[in-house]
């Protein structure tokens, strides 16, 4: 018992930093899932574009040892800018040729689901094939220095910018949703999308915009992970899109702020699940949550009905 | 002058034909409404007329633009707007950001014109103003009816289409409605109605038509039909 409560601070610190990664990916999931009732099983290669997005930034900048001073905000600005930018890009074309002909002929939800399958894995043979297999490192861009303890917890600067980069995208995105025209055309959509029309509100042009949206958020949590974990792979979506699945699931599916409770929650669940079992059970932890879910809450903790969301 | 005409349409729901070839016209500055029981096609009509729906053949002008083929969201930017059937308004939302989806296909350089529709909703419907920041899923049928009406009329229409605004409404309810409807109207907006139940409908038309199945079966002044001892009959309870 002494031993698990020992373990308490850096469980909450970890869960929260990455939780603050799964929720951002989570928002993605639950903003297409809001407009268009599907599952962007694509959002995974989404996010790993974003990994490899910043990368290359960071090698065509000639980044090989850890930048200081001014030149780290520089450099992250930088990176940052080129995450969002491939993953939209991504996600958009993703919407275009492997969602938009099937909408526009009305398709079964099966039939998107096996093009998302067939989007990601050819996304990530093109990666396999012109970047190999293996795990690439990063060049170390921020030093991982611990700013102060609470009990064994260690509060490393590289976690704070993750959780506060995170969060302030989140502000962002819930005041551009809330409190723009645009983003009340996305609310409109996800509400009732006939009488968006009768509003004058152009769909496919909110159905772009929401991916966008998705994709500029997963392209902010590649850069996160790339900065934080230091690798990517061409698979390395894979188990991070289902996390971010499963926090927009568990946050309930469709809500904004579900997905952001759902990421933080699902972040503490696996941290805490690592700490009492053992640390390769993480995953297991969050599969287990996901069917959970699904089979005993599949409306969420928020729990509201779809259509009625506040989006 | 003519500000909408239809002719000939005809739509189908897979294969079954909702509209048989219907033609109608409503005339800038007329309340016209559309007469039928359950199922006869008016909120097909009207749908189709908004664009939701394909056209199979026939044609839809609007202020001599044939907009048959027209997507739908560009229509409203030509000055059509429908207060659609049963609870249409977005559930989610509050009052003030429903009517300020009714003004979305404003341009900003309309801002102001915009805040005075905002005030002219308030003032027909007094309620909405009492309930800005009241969520709509969660008001009373009657005070979401008044914010689908209210929220069309931000579009500033020419035309303003309603799929039976009184429907689910208690009588009280009904006629104040139906005045609105008119005050409108006389502010300068020409009126389609399309209506079930149909004894208000007509007292307050120009012009009106019968659907019947998918066909117009009659088409006359409303007073004409009001009179009319089979149309009574049918359609107005007696
Ligand atoms: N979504 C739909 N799918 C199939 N048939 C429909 C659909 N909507 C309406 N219909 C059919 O089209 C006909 C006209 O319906 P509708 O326009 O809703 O009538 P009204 O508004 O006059 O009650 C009816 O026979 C109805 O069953
Ligand atoms: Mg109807």
């Amino acid at each position: 018992m002494h031993n698990f409560l020992v373990q308490v601070p850096p469980s909450i610190i970890d869960g929260i930093t990455t939780g603050a990664i799964y929720a951002l990916m989570a928002l993605g999931y639950t903003l297409v899932y809001g407009v268009l009732r599907l599952i962007n099983f694509a959002h995974s290669e989404v996010f790993m574009v974003g990994t490899f997005a910043s990368l290359f930034t960071l090698h065509a900048l000639g980044i090989t040892k850890t930048p200081t001073g001014l030149a780290i905000v520089g450099v992250f600005l930088i990176i940052t800018i080129a995450a969002m930018a491939g993953s939209s890009i991504t996600a958009v074309l993703v919407e275009r040729i492997a969602y938009r002909p099937l909408r526009k002929r009305n398709s079964s939800s099966l039939a998107n689901l096996i093009s998302a399958i067939g989007v990601s894995f050819f996304l990530q043979e093109v990666y396999a094939l012109r970047y190999g297999r293996d795990l690439i490192p990063f060049p170390r861009i921020l030093n991982k220095t611990v700013l102060f303890r609470i009990g064994e917890g260690e509060i490393r600067l590289d976690k704070v910018v993750v959780v506060v980069v995170a969060l302030v995208m989140m502000f962002v995105l819930d005041r551009f949703v809330n409190g723009t025209r645009l983003g009340r055309g996305i609310r409109a959509v996800a509400q009732d999308s006939s009488t968006a029309v009768l509003m004058g509100v152009n769909i496919d042009r909110i159905v772009t915009l929401t991916f966008l949206l998705g994709g500029a958020m997963a392209g902010v949590a590649a850069m996160l992970y790339g900065m934080f974990y230091e690798v990517t792979q061409y698979n390395i979506g894979f188990v991070i899109g289902i996390k971010g699945f499963t926090a927009a699931v568990l946050g309930g599916i469709g809500n904004i702020r579900g997905a952001l409770l759902g990421g933080f929650v699902l972040g503490l669940v696996e941290t805490f699940g690592g700490a009492i079992f053992h640390a390769q059970w993480v995953d297991v932890v969050s599969f287990s949550v996901l069917v959970l879910v699904l089979l005993f809450r599949p409306t969420g903790i928020l729990g509201e009905s779809l259509q009625r969301a506040k989006a | 002058m003519q500000l909408l005409e239809i002719k000939d349409l005809e739509v189908f729901y897979g294969k079954i034909q909702a509209l048989r070839g219907i033609s109608v016209s409503v005339n800038s500055g007329e309340i016209v409404s559309l007469i039928g029981a359950n199922g006869a096609g008016k909120t097909t009509t009207l749908k189709t007329i908004s664009g939701l729906r394909k056209v199979h053949s026939g044609s839809i002008t609007f202020k001599g633009e044939d907009i048959t083929n027209m997507v739908g969201h560009k229509r409203v930017h030509l000055g059509l707007c429908q207060a659609p059937e049963g609870r249409g308004v977005f559930p989610g939302m509050t009052v003030v950001e429903n009517l300020e989806m009714g003004a979305y296909s404003r341009k900003k350089s309309e801002s102001g014109k915009v805040k005075e529709d905002f005030d002219r909703v308030f003032d027909l419907f007094p309620r909405l103003n009492e309930r800005r920041k009241q969520i709509a899923g969660t008001m009373s049928g009657g005070e979401q009816q008044m914010l689908a009406i209210g929220r069309a009329l931000m579009s500033s229409p020419e035309l303003l289409l309603l799929d039976e605004p009184s429907m689910g409404l208690a009588p009280m309810l009904v006629s104040q409605i139906f005045d609105i409807i008119q005050e409108i109207n006389r502010q300068g907006t020409t009126i389609l109605v399309v209506e079930q139940n149909a004894t208000k409908a007509l007292s307050i038309s120009n012009r009106a038509y019968v659907l019947e199945t998918g066909s117009v079966t009659r088409s006359a002044d409303a007073k004409e039909l009001l009179d009319d001892d089979s149309i009574r009959k049918a359609y107005l309870g007696e």
